[in-house]
């Protein structure tokens, strides 16, 4: 790195200072709108030009998560919420590359279950609530099976698409081997749907929170999405804002949780 | 027995619903061991076809075929096939790659594995066994492809248009690279081409394929009088033209 770094010319240095400062200037826009949203939100609701029982107010905002935080629930909620989150999708990713696989090695079965999918896939999930709600109870169970509801069929489908848009001729190229179908699975199949599992990941891990608020939404007596729906029906605005604001940070940071475990599992492709 | 490809009067049909395709009829031929055979067609006419059943992929309808006097059935061990495209795999290293081969028929031996050092050695990739396929050129990448097909220690390398995926530049110079390597490995060789020139240039023999459903038309015993017998000084032999433009005559090609 450092011999580059004497090479360079004059005109390349004045390129990456310009890609330097532009990325300052982003950021900092970035970071103004926010600062400026939250300032005119809350002089807004100072001087009573909205009223904050409706639109809460940042400073109302931090008060809410004051307190949550004394009363001691504020983890227990986040926690909840995020175990179901995890457990969903871990269970949708799982599960759905597993069923791809069986639908990839059984050209048979592929096409008998291909018609269910189509219809399970356009099926609005919320409206298996109430049946998960009667099998499994009132409980995290439920809602686990919601999220599942939404995450797996959408994670067979983009698997087994990704399983079988492998080139013909690498798959040739090991029957020429003399590989049976495990070996060309493991050695060729696999590794080259890589990135779509990977993307997989990535889609159901926003599936999976949306499966969990809803099914939290329908049934819960505890977590986030509890919070909103309980906000919500005492007319606490302020609880309901907290809970979102909780919500878009839980899932940004797991989003990243995704992209980091994509860095370090395949690190070199 | 010096023929070490026998086919006797093979057919291929490809059934769908839409009707049944033949795709080859009638063909007989056989190649000496050490040959260089190319095989020229009209697009469709199952040359490709042909070489998945050389190579047991494929079950012909009618016919056989013989390696080393014994019939194929099923994938057959005395056989390599290259393709169009390298298909090295990118999440493996060079040296990975060529040993996917030994690694799936388990005979991944220290003496399968010094056989590829070496052949890595000799042909210049020893360097490069552990980068990956992307950081090499078209023509090193197409080269690893070679190593890895022979390092099976197969007898007889198929090769379906295995350089129709490099410029013209590369190509001729891959085309000088490989068929030296085959030389060497003292390889019977059979590569399917469009490129005429290209398989004045390489072959022994030519044999010209009909139109679907393909069968010999005609083969060409290729003698050059040129010093050494690589491609690229083929093409400047004198009787190149000639052969030119016989097969593209026999070709018959129509815009
Ligand atoms: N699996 C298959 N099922 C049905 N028809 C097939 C199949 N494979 C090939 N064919 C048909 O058989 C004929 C011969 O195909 P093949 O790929 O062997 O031709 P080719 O000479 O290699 O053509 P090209 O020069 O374009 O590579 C074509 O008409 C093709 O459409
Ligand atoms: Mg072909």
């Amino acid at each position: 790195m450092s011999d580059m770094d004497k090479n360079i010319s004059p005109e390349h240095k004045l390129f990456l200072l310009k890609v330097k400062r532009q990325k300052i200037a982003v950021n900092t826009a970035r970071i103004a709108i926010l600062v400026a949203l939250i300032i005119l939100w809350e002089v807004l609701a100072q001087f009573r030009m909205i009223d904050s029982f409706i639109t809460s107010s940042p400073s109302r905002i931090v008060r809410t998560l004051v307190n949550l935080y004394r009363e001691g629930t504020l983890f227990r909620h986040i926690l909840v919420t995020c175990s179901e989150t995890v457990i969903g999708f871990l269970l949708g990713t799982l599960l759905g590359t597993l069923i791809a696989v069986i639908l990839w090695s059984s050209s048979f079965l592929a096409r008998v279950f291909e018609p269910y999918l189509v219809v399970l896939n356009s099926l609005p999930k919320v409206a298996l609530g109430p049946i998960f709600i009667v099998w499994a109870g009132a409980g995290p169970v439920s809602i686990i099976m919601m999220a599942l509801a939404i995450s797996l069929i959408v994670t067979i489908m983009e698997v087994l698409n990704g399983f079988l848009g492998v080139d013909r001729d690498k798959i040739k190229l090991m029957e020429a081997f003399g590989a049976n179908r495990f070996q060309t699975f493991a050695k060729v199949v696999l590794p080259s749907t890589r990135p779509v599992i990977m993307n997989a990941l990535k889609i159901n891990v926003g599936l999976s929170w949306v499966g969990v608020i809803m099914g939290e939404f329908l049934v819960s007596k505890a977590g986030i999405g509890y919070l909103i729906v309980y906000g919500g029906q005492v007319f606490k605005l302020d609880l309901v804002m907290a809970s979102v604001i909780i919500l878009g940070i839980a899932a940004t940071l797991m989003y990243h949780g995704v992209l980091f475990l994509e860095r370090i599992l395949f690190r070199n492709s | 027995m010096s023929d070490i490809v026998a086919v006797h009067n093979l057919g291929m049909k490809y059934h769908s619903l839409n009707g049944e395709i033949d795709a080859l009829k009638n063909v007989n031929f056989t190649v000496k061991k050490g040959e260089f055979i190319c095989i020229v067609g009209p697009s469709g006419c199952g040359k490709s076809t042909l070489l998945s059943l050389l190579a047991g992929l494929l079950k012909p309808t009618e016919g056989e075929v013989y390696i080393k006097g014994k019939k194929v059935s099923g994938a057959s061990l005395d056989v390599g096939y290259m393709f169009q495209k390298d298909h090295l795999f990118e999440w493996r290293t060079i040296h990975r790659n060529v040993l996917i081969g030994p690694e799936i028929r388990r005979t991944l031996t220290d003496e399968t594995k010094e056989y590829v050092l070496n052949l890595l050695k000799t042909y210049g990739l020893y360097e490069f066994k552990d980068k990956y396929p992307s950081q090499l050129s078209g023509g090193m990448r197409q080269r690893a492809a070679l190593i890895r097909t022979i390092a099976t220690k197969p007898d007889i390398l198929l090769l379906d248009e295995a350089f129709s995926a490099l410029d013209y530049q590369t190509r001729l110079a891959v085309n000088d690279d490989i068929y030296s390597i085959i030389k060497k490995e003292n390889k019977t060789a059979i590569l399917v081409t469009h490129d005429i020139a290209e398989s004045i240039s390489m072959a022994d023999r030519v044999f010209v394929f009909s139109k679907r459903p393909g069968t010999i038309k005609n083969i060409y015993e290729i003698k050059l009088s040129c010093p050494q017998r690589t491609p690229l000084c083929s093409r400047d032999a004198p009787e190149f033209r000639y052969y030119f433009n016989k097969i593209w005559k026999e070709l018959d090609v129509h815009v």
